[in-house]
């Protein structure tokens, strides 16, 4: 079950400069320490192997997707994280004044809900009628549209189509 | 159950719950492992079946919203993410 032997320091480099492109071409920071930025992307990997998707390296996964959906990474708590304490829960994604300032990064507290709560979160929509399409929301990077259906991708963060949720 | 020990001074009995892939757990780790604190943990993304859900029960006991690490100290409080100071005043270092 455990792979994490047979990830190779190529995996790793490869894997780190494709988010740090994607972080910069989406105004992301990733951390700036090296170091500590390719630890998480180690586990990311470990946890692409063991589950079928990179769920955070932070929180315990269910090993379902449809369940981890919101804390696949980059994860849906990553902004209100980034905007409160300047950094995601795992640290891997940082502030720009976090960047700038040499500050010493700790953990922070859990945001995600309850699986009680993210069930309630889920069911409870007001919708609002006459609109001519419906408007879809990135959870990721909170990107809205309105049409059918949401995007494969979204092109503001890459997230995937199922990241999105209807909004109105 | 997949208990591990570290040795290390005795200060105070030490049970972390930890997943292997996270990066605050390795940080707990190696704080304690610098200060020679002997501990025991279990890395919850190893277990399966009952025994991953006994360790959750156990876990929620302390720290209902289940993250990880989850540091018992003495069996009386828990200290949940990596926060040295906290660590250093429940043993007194």
């Amino acid at each position: 079950m455990n792979s994490t032997d047979e990830i190779s320091q190529d995996d790793v480099d490869s894997l780190f400069e494709r988010l740090i492109i994607d972080a910069k071409a989406s105004g992301y920071s990733l951390n700036p320490d090296t170091e500590f930025a390719k630890d998480l992307v180690r586990s990311l990997i470990v946890n692409q192997r063991r589950y079928g998707y990179p769920s955070c390296p932070c929180r315990l996964s269910s090993g379902t997707k449809s369940d981890d959906i919101d804390i696949i990474c980059p994860c849906d708590y990553r902004d209100p994280d980034l905007d409160e304490f300047g950094a995601c829960y795992c640290a891997l994604y940082v502030s720009k004044a976090i960047l700038k300032s040499e500050k010493r990064l700790t953990s922070i507290p859990e945001r995600r809900p309850s699986p009680e709560e993210r069930e309630k979160a889920g069911s409870g929509r007001d919708i609002l009628a006459n609109l001519s399409y419906p408007v879809w929301r990135c959870k990721v990077c909170g990107y809205l549209c309105a049409r059918e259906h949401p995007p494969e991708t979204c092109p503001v963060c890459k997230a995937t189509k199922e990241r999105f949720e209807r909004f109105i | 159950m997949n208990i591990k020990h570290v040795g290390g001074d005795n200060k105070a009995s030490l049970m972390l719950y930890a997943l292997s892939t996270c990066i605050w757990c390795k940080r707990t780790k190696l704080f304690l492992q610098q200060q020679g604190i002997g501990y025991d943990y279990v890395d919850v993304d190893g277990l399966e079946g009952d025994e991953k859900e006994k360790t959750l029960e156990e876990i929620r006991r302390w720290n209902p919203r289940c993250s990880f690490p989850s540091l018992v100290v003495n069996g009386e409080r828990c200290i949940v993410g990596f926060d040295e100071d906290k660590i250093r005043e429940a043993i007194g270092l």
